[in-house]
């Protein structure tokens, strides 16, 4: 005699595991998932309608808080989708120093989401290590462009300013040291038993069923999708590097927790590489009506307070024309799709939020699974509602 | 000239009379179409053309044109690399276009926030509720002539720009 009531129970918004205000209606058979509705929109702020309020430059710290453990990425798919709009592009030594801001987000982002994971299947000691090693890139951050998340660093055009002194030094002590680190982490799960129970086998999605959602990112890499923007669609100068792009074979939890593993060694190789290269030179691009004017310039010469101010109160117009941009996020493919009626605010700013998407295969992923298992996948999708509900 | 793409060609050769035109811009392909076919076209590109994800669904709204909406999908082909941006004008009358839900599950919560934040239905789609604004909101904010500050209060008076 069998008992066919479910029950409904109600996941977030307030939980530790759903990584923000993520709220799962999930309908459950004693312990085993039959249905998931997602509620989301708590963090909606409209930055879509926002933006179209404000000019080129003032959207650039609406980016910053969409996905708020990789600042960096978010800036540079805005200001390349601008550039492409205006048909500029940024010196070599910015594109360059973009490209190592943007691989050692994509380590923090990737550390944020090791610590959390682990943590959620009850892995403490990693959850501390990852935050430990989190702070040096924190600190390069805080140093170069004075804030820990909302950098607002990147320009139009280039760098809001060059690197300081002793950035080199700093950065090639991280690559020196975190592969030290990324052994401890793997040491510590990699053959663990309890880690292997909880993860492997566990949230299955095809590489078919994956394509279906439109999933991107190491997701969609683990269920044995080759796609990587960084190489198949190059911006900032990626064509320049080479690296690995890692794939999954059993498109579960274990292969995704794989994926970001190598994929945080290849960012430390891209690094390496970007720092072997970098030349002294200009971090702005020679386009006056478009770049602000140097500082020497606006507190010394009446020319360019005139210029600086002209830019910041007027912005610049930007020819009509609509653009998509792609760039490869921690978390998958960010874009950003501007339509331009030719002045100095956008007609329309789309953003395409990885995590968005992604989110959608859940109960997909879910179903039939325990509701324990349920957690391990929320943090293997790595979503951050910043950008889900933007 | 958008003429000379390879995709583009095989559009015109088969959808002749739904290609209403064909743009470059910056490199970058876009195809409006009439919004009746958009399913049989997205289907052809799927099979045909290896056009499999689809990477974004969205909205712009135009008061005053015609056709008051313009509905935006970005495909991409991960065998070819390419990227394809089609288009489909929808008049404010009859602002509904057909879902893609059957060709691509993603396309869900995609058309959902389409629906939520400018009032576009989609036939067919198996779950039309508001994704992002609470169920009860007035109003569709991406629209033009939705107020920033909300429907409720007063225009915000100091520098905004």
């Amino acid at each position: 005699m069998a008992n066919k009531e479910t029950m409904t129970l109600n996941m977030g918004p307030q939980h530790p595991s759903t990584h923000g205000v993520l709220r799962l209606i999930v309908e459950l058979d004693g312990e085993v998932i039959q249905k998931i509705t997602p509620d989301i929109g708590y963090l909606h702020r409209g930055v879509e309608k926002l933006a179209e309020h404000r000019t080129y430059h003032q959207i650039i710290p609406l980016t910053d808080r969409l996905d708020y453990l990789a600042p960096m990425h978010n800036n540079l798919g805005y200001v390349l989708a601008v550039e492409k709009l205006l048909g500029i592009e940024a010196p070599e030594r910015a594109r360059t120093i973009r490209v190592i801001m943007a691989e050692l987000t994509r380590l923090m982002s990737h550390l944020l989401w090791l610590a959390c994971h682990a943590l959620d299947i009850g892995a403490m000691t990693v959850f501390i290590y990852c935050f430990r090693e989190r702070e040096d890139i924190m600190s390069v951050y805080e140093k170069i462009s004075g804030a820990r998340m909302t950098t607002n660093f990147f320009r139009v055009g280039g760098l809001s300013q060059d690197v300081y002194d002793g950035f080199e030094t700093d950065v090639r002590r991280i690559v020196a040291e975190f592969p030290g680190h990324f052994e401890t982490y793997e040491g510590l799960l990699t053959r663990n038993t309890i880690w292997l129970q909880r993860t492997v086998g566990n949230g299955v999605i095809s590489a078919q069923e994956a394509i279906d959602f439109g999933m991107t990112g190491p997701v969609l890499r683990g269920s044995g999708v080759d796609l990587d923007l960084r190489r198949d669609d190059p911006y900032s100068g990626y064509e320049n590097y080479s690296f690995k792009v890692p794939v999954g074979t059993e498109c579960d939890t274990f292969d995704r927790y794989k994926v970001r593993l190598v994929e945080m060694r290849e960012s430390l190789n891209i690094i390496a590489q970007a720092l072997d290269s970098l030349r002294p030179g200009p971090v702005l691009a020679d386009a006056p009506q478009v770049c602000y004017p140097p500082k020497e310039a606006v507190y010394n010469t009446i020319e360019g307070l005139i210029h600086h101010f002209k830019i910041a109160s007027e912005g610049f117009p930007v020819p009509a024309g609509e653009v998509y941009q792609g760039v490869e996020n921690p978390k998958g493919e960010l874009g950003y799709y501007i339509v331009s009626d030719g002045t100095a605010k956008p007609y329309r700013l789309r953003i395409r939020p990885p995590s968005f998407i992604n989110l959608q295969a859940i109960e997909k992923m879910c179903k039939g699974a325990m509701i324990a298992d349920l957690i391990a996948v929320i943090g293997s999708l790595d979503i951050v509602l910043g950008e889900i509900d933007r | 000239m958008a003429e000379d793409n390879h995709t583009v060609i095989m559009l015109r050769a088969r959808f002749a009379d739904s290609i209403i035109s064909a743009k470059k811009f910056r490199g970058e392909v876009t195809v409006t179409v009439r919004k009746e076919d958009i399913v049989a076209i997205c289907g052809f590109l799927k099979d045909n053309l290896r056009y499999n994800l689809l990477t974004d669904v969205t909205a712009v709204d135009y008061p005053g044109n015609s056709s008051r909406f313009m509905m935006v999908y970005h495909l991409y082909s991960i065998a070819e690399k390419a990227r394809l941006r089609l288009k489909a004008p929808i008049a404010e009358t009859d602002s509904a276009i057909d879902s893609l839900v059957p060709l691509w599950k993603g396309a869900d919560w995609l058309e959902r926030e389409v629906f939520d934040l400018f009032g576009i239905g989609f036939n067919n789609h198996p779950d039309l509720r508001r994704i992002l604004m609470p169920d009860d909101w007035p109003g569709h904010p991406l629209r033009k002539d939705y107020p920033l500050q909300g429907p409720d209060r007063e225009p915000y008076k100091g520098r905004l720009s």
